[in-house]
């Protein structure tokens, strides 16, 4: 395979976009376009959706983001990978706390499947569309969403070992 | 299946409700007629299904859901299996995983980014070096610095050191799922040179924490070159040994081909990556497309299958470790001589006679070893290629010495998606060999 590395530049004007230190396009679609940003994407020859997951940024000191991206708590972050041109593409989407809900990527990729149940888990992020979103690393009764910036830590007690403290 | 027992509250407890198959009336015709998972799987092009041919009414009850695991042997640890059966034909499948979940990424956030490496190289315990590879790489990224020559090639050596070793061990123990024991002893054997080489380099035969960010913990030991050729001379005669074994001969033939097949637009729509995209005939290996470390001066060739079956799935392991072998011959040639670590006293600690004569060096030292390194704010993904396909890491710092998050896209976690494409209409007894063929290693997919 040759790799061409031609940039495949979307035209989608009103989508902030900035360049990542690895030198990846970022792209930072409001959460009700991600879907239809997705969906150019694949359109436009990205094959696969290389990984799916999400970051709790609660207690974060702030992050970079382009001009017209106001921060919330949680990104959904989705690289995309195209192999005939040999590119990738990160899109970075902000997610409130108070509506974590945003369209499920199952019907543009079947791989969505495992990862967006694996970012419900984590973080508690719904997924509306997904055909099966249930827990999938932790049992089904399980209370909260490990990931989240406020689940504790927990510690193992130890016995004759009576200093409290974080770990 | 009846709903849940709720008179004893030992019953309830342990009735797993939401890991059922649903119901055939909970899914639609269409989905229905592919017959993939509790949910569908499959591509939206997957032209097989006429839906006017499926038979909706079939009664839930003319259908058997067996579970295969958590504790099955063939199942590689404890993944469980619920695959819904038409007599010996198997129809739906359900992975469920979660059962080794110990939590990897959030022990990450609470370690610095110099013990990060001990936590990651538990994850895929077959190719630690390659997880803890990813994880120096991010944050080598993040601090921006560039590693001498010989880090470099020190780190190519171990990770296709690893990739024969773990391909080895998956040789031995799809040997062991087929009923070829002397396959797995073979394996084994082989892949015990290995980690004998690994044992006198980095101290340990697993879980090294041997490639930290910042270089490697140390240089190669003395008459390394000789003991890589010794290993290097042995797996070439004895891989023609597996050929007599297993590649050539009916029986493996006739259990092999043809069963648990995948075509490229499955494997791309299911993200599956490694051997199992490229036995689609899909060429595709980050080693040579998105070369890292320095694979662009090695000459090797990417193995790619045509079917996408279980047997092209064996060829392409078989053939890899053969291309590792050719590389490894290179970087035995290529070996550059420096230090095997970057000198920035910031990220890694100074030598040690250092310490004994310089006030600032014990400074360094007290400080990288109680609060760790600062890492400038950022995020970054870096991915690489695992002997199971694409090992990611995506990192976020907050400028402080821990990851502020820390995941990794394990590869086998992500396969185990086109396990009940590869299963749908084979025979169970075929089920094993396609788990197999699909190498997960459940300590990477539940982290």
């Amino acid at each position: 395979m040759t790799p061409e590395t031609s940039p495949l530049e979307l035209s989608l004007p009103d989508v902030p976009r900035s360049t990542s230190a690895d030198g990846h396009d970022l792209l930072f679609p409001d959460r009700h376009r991600y879907h239809d940003v997705v969906a150019a994407h694949r359109e436009a020859g990205f094959e696969m959706l290389a990984d799916l997951t999400a970051v709790d940024y609660l207690g974060h000191p702030g992050r970079a983001l382009p001009e017209g991206v106001a921060p919330e708590r949680f990104e959904l972050v989705v690289m995309l990978l195209s192999l005939a041109h040999v590119h990738r593409v990160r899109i970075r989407v902000q997610v409130p706390e108070d509506a974590a809900e945003v369209p499920s990527l199952w019907d543009l990729y079947r791989g969505a499947e495992a990862m967006e149940r694996e970012a419900y888990d984590m973080y508690g992020i719904t997924f509306t569309g997904h055909p099966d979103l249930t827990r999938i690393l932790m049992p089904e009764d399980w209370e909260g969403h490990p990931l989240r910036k406020d689940f504790g830590v927990g510690r193992v007690p130890v016995q004759f070992k009576h200093a409290p403290g974080p770990r | 299946m009846s709903g849940p027992d709720t008179s004893s509250p030992f019953v309830r407890e342990t009735f797993e409700g939401a890991q059922e198959l649903a119901s055939r009336h909970d899914t639609s015709p269409e989905e229905l007629g592919r017959e993939v998972g509790s949910v569908l799987r499959l591509p939206e092009s997957y032209g097989g299904v006429d839906v006017s041919d499926i038979d909706i009414e079939r009664p839930d009850d003319e259908t058997m859901i067996i579970n295969m695991g958590p504790q099955h042997p063939s199942t590689h640890g404890v993944l469980r299996l619920m695959m819904e059966l038409d007599g010996e034909t198997i129809l739906r499948t359900k992975p469920i995983i979660g059962y080794l979940h110990t939590g990897m990424e959030k022990t990450a956030e609470q370690l610095t980014y110099q013990q990060g490496s001990t936590n990651v190289t538990r994850m895929d315990y077959l190719s630690p070096l390659n997880n803890e590879l990813v994880f120096s790489l991010a944050t080598e990224k993040l601090l921006g610095i560039e590693l001498p020559p010989r880090a470099v090639w020190i780190r190519m050596l171990l990770s296709e050191l690893q990739r024969m070793s773990s391909h080895l061990m998956w040789l031995a123990t799809n040997g062991m799922d087929l009923g070829s024991t002397t396959m797995m002893i073979f394996g084994f054997r082989e892949r015990e040179l290995v980690l004998g080489f690994f044992e006198k380099t980095t101290g340990l035969r697993m879980n090294h924490n041997f490639i930290r960010p910042g270089g490697t913990a140390a240089d190669l030991p003395d008459g390394w070159e000789d003991d890589v050729e010794v290993i290097l001379d042995n797996v070439t005669s004895r891989l023609s040994d597996y050929d007599a074994l297993l590649t050539g001969q009916p029986i493996f033939h006739e259990r092999v081909e043809g069963t648990g097949t995948l075509s490229a637009e499955e494997a791309l729509a299911l993200s599956a990556t490694g051997p199992i995209l490229r036995s689609t005939g899909v060429a595709w290996d980050l080693r040579r497309t998105m070369p890292y470390l320095a694979y662009d001066d090695v000459d090797f060739d990417v193995i790619i299958g045509t079917y996408g079956d279980n047997f092209d799935r064996y060829a392409i392991r078989i053939n890899e470790i053969r291309e590792s072998v050719r590389i490894l011959w290179q970087v035995l040639d290529k070996m550059p001589s420096g230090d095997y670590r970057v000198q920035d006293k910031k990220v890694t600690p100074p030598p040690r006679a250092r310490i004994d004569e310089s006030m600032e060096a014990l400074i360094h030292h007290f400080k990288i070893f109680t609060e760790g390194f600062k890492v400038p704010e950022g995020e970054v993904y870096v991915a690489i290629e695992s002997p199971r396909g694409e090992l990611g890491c995506y990192m976020v710092s907050d400028g402080s010495s821990k990851p502020f998050r820390m995941h990794i896209r394990a590869p086998s976690f992500v396969n185990l998606q086109s396990l009940p494409v590869m299963m749908h209409g084979g025979l169970v007894a075929d089920a094993v060999a396609t788990i197999s063929s699909v190498d997960p290693v459940m300590g990477e997919v539940d982290r």
